[in-house]
């Protein structure tokens, strides 16, 4: 077979699905792109009107249009921005154009971008640290004591920390852990020059509204995917071997269980990065989702296309590693016969 | 001989007194096991057998304390080597499983945790009692796999359970079993799912194993010639109660109950042969593949005469479904065809016509999963009739209920749903909703495989009187030739995707077989104590004398 399909056939089939996901990973990449332009392109309104205003002189907009670059073509714009994007310029954000025509404030969106996004990445990563292994824990000894008191207690709490909405679990945190105890401040107004230390302190009760919410998801797949493989012959047959309960979960139920696992932590870690705006509102945290939906009310174009491109490739990004785990947890994948 | 356990052959290992099981089913407990009371020594096999349902699995499973969930051990004692298994605690009796009693289930590719070598599965329990350190266990697992005879024993263990075949599972989990060298080892039906050419080399080396570590074990099967070759008891349960226990020679020499003697009935079946030229179907030279390169049929041609059976037979993997496949259209050869009454039919399902289709019924091996669940018997026997015959309204229900009659069931039966008729009542049913579009050739794949032998024998009385009356004609797909005897005119025999011969029953059934056929029927399990010894030594003499 090897010296048929060449260099091909020689890789290992995991790395030959893997390299395929990634393929279709840049291609969905792509298509989102084209979407995301195109609907732009196809909203109604104007920049050029809405910074100056419909009193404004046909001669003047066209002007004003012209400077952005709005006069071209539209795939010639979008090659363009496609361009850019490639080799890291996501254009010029829109505001800051006086319509005066004085100096020339405006700033890349690159610019804007990178540091909400890297305080966006800092609040997702310390809320997946603290929620992944705390729903692993909450879902594997939910089904070890299945039908438990604890696993009632934990199922039940769970659920109602996702039922309120999220402004709802935040106030309430910062009623009790601020305003009667102040543990930790209420506002995570974090800025460019705070230590790291300090920013952990800043965003802890972002970072555990943002953990209630989406606990409860992981931990109930992760019940759910463990006590689905107990009626399988191999769990029985493990009992038989005078496996002990928690033997039998921890060994022979949870290497089966990942798959499911693992696409739920996806999902919910992509949550985290691009679904926070209400928390970041709540908090003042001058992440991401601030920044798009400012861009959007201010029809500011290039910032919108830039953080919803993020957006995307978060998605995908996120979903191609659940898909890479979910390979090579599976035997049948991983040894081939 | 092993000289590490404590105890002689002979003393008493197991005493189970008056066990009495319960099962939880419609809402409420039925006893399943109705005060039985097994003994067994030290160093002895006993086969427990019976048709399904009757508890031996249940009773099996209570010798190692456990009771699957749904069922709870109500009352009756249980001494394993002096200890009570009903008095301590669960964690101890946990404690004797994989170490003192050990298990070997009957789907071993089920049974084995496909995240895990082998290996390290074979050695779990050992190395978890700490009866022998990781390394110590591991260069014993492979010992054993040499003793069961796998092929690479040193690497074998390094696989995972999808890389290795059903017959070589059966083996690592016996070797699973015996890693920590237990006591007593329960063996629930563990050939059952395997090849007769398999179960053979299975049995010979679960035998071999037992002997040579002085094991007592309890061995669990339907297969009264399969237990013969086994057991040095035997105990025969139904309905939960023991009906005879005899030393396996006696059992078999002069069963005393009437039971005991239809267990083995479908042998009883004989069916003279007949000879025809009138061909209903012609296989010709038919190849077939599912990826498009590995031929799974090469050239097969098989002629069927009207009003007769025509059996396939060959092991799993030979092509026998896939024949029916191309048969029926749902794999369309990729060259060669099918000729029905001297036509050929279209290759392809879809492009055939109704009257194509109606003439050409199809029987499956697991009536529950041919069933829609959610269907009475009326939809699923009524929807042929429409849908062939147009019949509706009150001519349907005439129809149904002469065809419910034809099955041997009565009116009753029309408003149930599958999950509420027994196996063999699944299995009418099924062969009622192919006679409803009047078919002229029924291929049945393996229809009486998944039955116990009382049940099978039924349905093939049933199968044949309709052949009579109706003048059906069958492709009987099976691979127990006990069945082939029973009720075939011809026989074809399969291997690899090739025909390797076929004629008459009688032709077929005499010498000189060329050499698979002869394989395959002496692999056949017979009803004499002596024939395993028998044929591995014959075997055993073929292959020095002609190497």
């Amino acid at each position: 077979m090897a010296n048929k399909g060449g260099v091909k056939a020689v890789l290992h089939p995991v790395v030959r699905t893997i390299l395929q996901r990634l393929g279709l990973g840049l291609i969905t990449l792509f298509v989102v792109s084209l979407i995301l332009f195109s609907s732009i392109e196809f909203l109604p309104g104007d920049f050029g009107e809405a910074v100056l205003g419909q009193a404004a002189l046909p001669e003047t907009v066209a002007a004003f249009r012209k400077e952005l670059g709005l006069d071209l073509p539209v795939h010639e714009r979008y090659f363009d921005w496609l361009g850019g994007i490639l080799t890291g310029d996501m254009g010029n954000s829109f505001s800051g154009r006086g319509s005066s025509g004085g100096t020339d404030r405006s700033r890349p969106v690159i610019e804007l971008l990178a540091p909400r996004l890297a305080n966006t990445l800092f609040l997702a990563s310390m809320a997946a640290i603290i929620s992944v292994p705390l729903a692993l824990f909450l879902g594997i000894t939910a089904a070890l004591y299945r039908g438990s008191i604890y696993d009632r207690m934990v199922n039940a709490m769970t659920l109602t920390t996702i039922s309120f909405p999220e402004f709802f679990v935040a106030y309430l945190l910062i009623l009790v852990l601020s305003s009667f105890t102040k543990l930790f401040p209420s506002l995570a107004n974090i800025g460019p020059d705070v230590d790291f230390w300090e920013r952990v302190y800043l965003t802890a009760l972002p970072a555990l509204t943002l953990t209630l919410v989406i606990v409860a998801h992981m931990m109930r797949m992760t019940r759910a995917a463990i006590i689905n493989l107990m009626a399988s012959p191999y769990i029985e047959m493990a009992e038989l071997k005078g496996a002990s309960k928690s033997e039998i979960i921890l060994q022979h139920a949870l290497p089966n269980a990942w798959a499911p696992i693992v696409t739920v932590i996806a999902f919910n870690l992509a949550y985290l990065v691009v679904g926070v705006v209400v928390v970041e509102v709540v908090f003042v945290y001058p992440g991401v989702g601030q920044l798009m939906v400012d861009a959007v009310t201010t029809r500011d174009v290039p910032v919108v296309q830039g953080c919803a491109m993020i957006f995307a490739a978060t998605y995908i990004l996120l979903n191609l590693f659940a898909d890479i785990i979910s390979i090579i947890t599976n035997p049948r994948l991983l040894h081939p016969r | 001989m092993s000289t590490e356990r404590s105890g002689q052959k002979g003393d008493l290992l197991l005493e189970m007194k008056d066990i009495v099981i319960d099962g939880y089913s419609d809402d409420r407990w039925h006893e399943i096991v109705k005060g039985v009371d097994v003994t067994l020594r030290r160093g002895e096999i006993m086969g427990l057998i019976g048709e399904s349902g009757a508890g031996k699995s249940t009773l099996g499973l209570a010798a190692m304390g456990f009771a699957r969930p749904g069922c709870r051990i109500t009352s009756g004692s249980i001494m394993f080597d002096g200890i009570d298994l009903m008095k301590v605690s669960e964690a101890e009796r946990r404690a004797l499983r994989g170490s003192r009693i050990a298990y070997v289930a009957q789907s071993a590719a089920a049974s084995f945790n496909p995240a895990h070598q082998l290996i390290e599965q074979t050695v779990e329990s050992t190395v978890r009692r700490g009866i022998k350190p990781e390394a110590e266990a591991r260069a014993d697992a492979r010992k054993l796999y040499r003793d069961l005879q796998l092929p690479n024993p040193d690497s074998i263990g390094d696989r995972y359970p999808h890389q290795v075949s059903g017959g070589q599972l059966q083996r690592v989990m016996t070797a699973m079993a015996m890693s920590p060298r237990p006591d007593l080892i329960i063996f629930d039906e563990p050939t059952t799912a395997l090849d007769v050419t398999t179960q053979v080399e299975v049995l010979a080396s679960m035998r071999r194993i037992v002997e040579h570590y002085n094991t007592a074990a309890i061995y669990i099967t339907h297969d009264l010639a399969v237990v013969a070759q086994m057991a040095d008891v035997i105990k025969v349960l139904r309905y939960g109660e023991t009906i005879e226990d005899a030393e396996t020679r006696k059992m078999l020499a002069q069963p005393e109950k009437a039971y005991t003697r239809s267990l083995w009935s479908v042998r009883s079946i004989e069916k003279p042969e007949e000879e025809s030229e009138d061909i209903v179907l012609k296989v010709d030279h038919v190849d077939a593949s599912y990826t498009g390169s590995a031929k799974v049929l090469d050239d097969v041609t098989i002629e069927v005469p009207r009003g007769h059976t025509v059996a396939i037979v060959g092991e799993s993997g030979s092509g026998k479904s896939t024949t029916a496949r191309a048969i029926t259209g749902l794999l369309p050869p990729t060259k060669g065809q099918v000729l029905f009454n001297g036509k050929p039919l279209p290759p392809l399902l879809k492009e055939r016509s109704i009257d194509q289709l109606q003439k050409i019924q199809m029987i499956y091996q697991m009536a529950d999963t041919a069933m829609n669940p959610r269907q009475t018997v009326r939809d699923i026997i009524g929807r042929p009739l429409e849908f062939y015959l147009g019949l509706r309204g009150r001519e349907r229900d005439q129809r149904l209920l002469e065809l419910l009659e034809m099955i041997e069931l009565d009116e009753t039966f029309i408003d149930r749903l599958p999950a509420e008729l027994s196996g063999g009542q699944k299995q009418r049913i099924c062969i009622a909703r192919a006679l409803a579009a009047s078919p002229e050739l029924i291929i049945c794949d393996e229809v009486t495989s998944a039955l116990d032998q009382i049940v099978q024998k039924g349905i093939l009385e049933l199968l044949l009187r309709l052949q009579r009356e109706l003048g059906l004609t069958y492709i009987f797909i099976t691979h127990d030739i006990a069945t082939v005897k029973a009720i075939s005119d011809q026989i074809v025999v399969m291997l690899e995707g090739r025909v390797v011969e076929q004629g008459m029953k009688s032709e077929i059934l005499s010498p000189p077989y060329p050499e698979y056929t002869k394989l395959l029927l002496s692999s056949v399990p017979e009803m004499n104590p002596d024939w395993l010894t028998g044929l591995l030594a014959e075997r055993e003499r073929e292959s020095s004398s002609n190497p």
